[in-house]
């Protein structure tokens, strides 16, 4: 019923957003600030990888506290390659998706059999392994990381080492994985995944093997993440196992729920949220981490449905 | 096979099973009396450490350091409890790790904040700062010795407590069923905060064991509690006994796959590729191991009854 009576709203608001965003390289191109581009790259990155936890997490309820490691996957699927000169973009990109896929699946597959507290500690500790894994690979740099001296290339169809390119390219695709995403909660599929976080016991006896829907939702969201990642290790030109620390896992959570987890949104105005604070907050004090504890802690406890809760609340007149 | 090497290998891995235990248990009875996921848990093995090494450089006796640190950790521990978890139990489990992930950031930056970015180390007193003989040719560090051996004591007096006193049938009444003991009119509120801070004490005393091998440092904390994790998990969340049993079992794996696993991956393997592999592969073990438990045993080895 919420979706129906803020529709007007958030119609408008994905206009507004998605306009600003189109029209950023003009204001920076002007006043020529790249650094904003930079800022809102990350931004971008970061929401399409929380819009994907948002399909497990906020739609879900699959509470996994490592899904960094496809970020870090993904990127590596794009510095890998590079560390051997092949940089055929498409060839990187259906990488990431895959492998991310693939360990989502077996993962998931394990994960997915328990419930609760166990699922969360399950998939931190998953991503830890993968973590440790890359970082005592020594040979694609170990702890150090790995540099990429070039980006992904589509041929004569696409150059992204050009930032601009670039910026548009990312822009794209978050807006596709958006749609994505927009579509498959509206889907029949969409509801059974709702339907089984709200009561999975009910949509079992009403003849859903909820097991396959759930862990088809988790593959889904791990590919797409990839593909964020894929985007992260050409936008940094660098790829470190740091990248999937289990506090790039709790950062991500974190984006979800300051953005609210039930509209389509959200993770762009947790992105935003977070990527405006981490600036801001580190340019304040070298401390900055205990200001952004203490608001975690502060938001748990006292602001139920996020930033975009109290957005909708606003604009919808309530 | 090198059999000195081998049975050094057996008593670190029994070291760092005891240390596991020590956090795991705190961890395991929080989660199974409150229903309460604590990721700060590493912040409060940090602490303790921290404690501990100022404490020492103060009174200028490691012994004293450690029996000063353990009730201010527990302190600590409890006043965390009393101001933010004692709010959180009624809350759902995304919103406790939401918000321990904000208390270990906050701890984090408080530490860099009082004791700076560099490590603190602790002077081992003479007498423990040595070798020990255990046959005519295997030594093995004095101190070393003794986290084993208290470890070992710790672990038999909490299975005491909690299977042979008052306090420990209300934790085990507790975790069985909460809202039960609490209409029979235990003061739940009290026991939550013991047991919290009975957690801490333990995790506490955790790091003050280590920092004299590996010195305390920022971050100490958050690598050992996913390995913690693990450990409650293969053992089954909510029981002591699992947790003592996974976390001597992972302790051995552990270690016994970063000394051994590359000899072991060069009989099937070229000796090339093992080399490449065996790190790669015995930082994942633990990992695959619980993944192994947990397919063919989702509850763990040991689920507590009554759940």
């Amino acid at each position: 019923m919420q979706i129906l009576t803020n529709f007007s709203f958030q119609n408008r608001s994905v206009t507004l957003v998605f306009s600003v965003l189109f029209l950023l390289p003009v204001y920076t191109s002007l006043t020529g600030n790249e650094f904003y581009l930079d800022l809102v790259n990350r931004l971008m990155i970061l929401a399409i990888a929380a819009a994907s936890l948002n399909l497990i997490l906020g739609h879900g309820g699959m509470i996994s506290f490592g899904h960094a490691a496809y970020l870090g996957i993904g990127a590596y699927s794009v510095g890998i390659p590079a560390y051997y000169d092949i940089n055929n973009g498409l060839l990187q990109l259906f990488l990431a998706v895959t492998v991310s896929g693939i360990f989502a699946l077996v993962t998931g597959a394990i994960c997915l059999r328990t419930k609760g507290v166990y699922f969360i500690m399950i998939t931190m500790a998953f991503t830890q392994m993968v973590f440790f894994g890359f970082v005592s690979i020594e040979e694609y740099g170990g702890d150090d990381g790995l540099v990429i001296n070039t980006r992904s290339s589509f041929g004569q169809l696409l150059n992204i080492e050009n930032n601009l390119n670039l910026y548009y390219f990312i822009l794209i695709s978050l807006v596709a994985c958006l749609f994505l995403i927009h579509k498959i909660v509206r889907s029949q599929f969409g509801l059974v995944i709702e339907g089984s976080r709200s009561n999975d016991q009910r949509m079992r006896s009403i003849g859903f093997d909820t097991y396959r829907y759930r862990l088809t939702c988790y593959v889904i969201a791990g590919c797409m993440c990839g593909y964020a990642g894929a985007l992260l290790g050409n936008f940094t030109n660098f790829i470190s196992p740091e990248m999937m620390d289990w506090s790039a896992s709790g950062e991500l959570i974190f984006i979800v729920i300051l953005g609210g987890t039930g509209s389509i949104l959200g993770p762009v105005f947790g992105a935003a949220a977070f990527v405006i604070l981490e600036e801001w907050l580190s340019s304040l004090t070298l401390y900055w981490h205990f200001i952004f504890g203490a608001l975690l802690i502060i938001v748990v406890l006292f602001a139920k449905g996020g930033i975009n809760g109290i957005l909708t609340y606003f604009g919808s007149g309530k | 096979m090198d059999w000195v090497l081998f049975v050094t290998q057996i008593l670190n891995g029994l070291q760092l099973g005891v240390l596991l235990f020590l956090l795991a248990s705190g961890l395991t009875l929080i989660f199974g009396i409150m229903d309460f996921v604590n990721l700060a848990h590493g912040s409060l093995y940090m602490i303790g450490a921290y404690f501990c090494a100022t404490l020492t450089e103060i009174t200028g006796s490691f012994l004293f350091g450690i029996l000063l640190a353990i009730p201010a950790t527990m302190l600590v521990g409890i006043i965390i409890e009393i101001i933010i978890v004692r709010r959180l139990y009624v809350q759902n489990h995304l919103d406790h790790v939401l918000a321990t992930f904000g208390l270990i950031l906050c701890c984090d930056a408080l530490v860099h904040f009082t004791w700076g970015p560099e490590g603190m180390a602790i002077p081992l007193p003479v007498i423990l700062d040595g070798q020990i003989e255990i046959s005519p040719d295997i030594t093995f560090p004095t101190f070393r010795l003794l986290i084993i051996i208290t470890g070992l004591i710790i672990a038999g007096t909490l299975y005491l407590v909690i299977t042979r006193t008052k306090a420990g049938m209300l934790i085990r009444a507790g975790a069985s069923n909460r809202t039960m003991i609490g209409a029979l009119g235990v003061d739940i509120k009290t026991l939550f905060t013991l047991v919290f801070g009975a957690g801490a004490a333990m995790a506490g005393f955790a790091g003050m064991m280590i920092t004299p091998i590996t010195e305390a440092s920022i971050g100490m904390g958050n690598d050992i509690i996913i390995v913690t994790f693990v450990v409650i998990i293969i053992g089954g969340i909510g029981s002591v006994k699992g947790a003592f049993l996974a976390a001597i079992l992972v302790g051995f794996i552990d270690t016994m796959g970063r000394s051994f696993l590359d000899t072991f991956l060069k009989l099937i393997f070229t000796a090339e590729s093992a080399e490449t592999a065996a790190p790669a592969l015995s930082a994942m073990l633990i990992y695959i191991l619980m993944a192994t438990v947990l397919t063919f045993r989702p509850q763990g080895l040991f689920p507590p009854k009554g759940r």
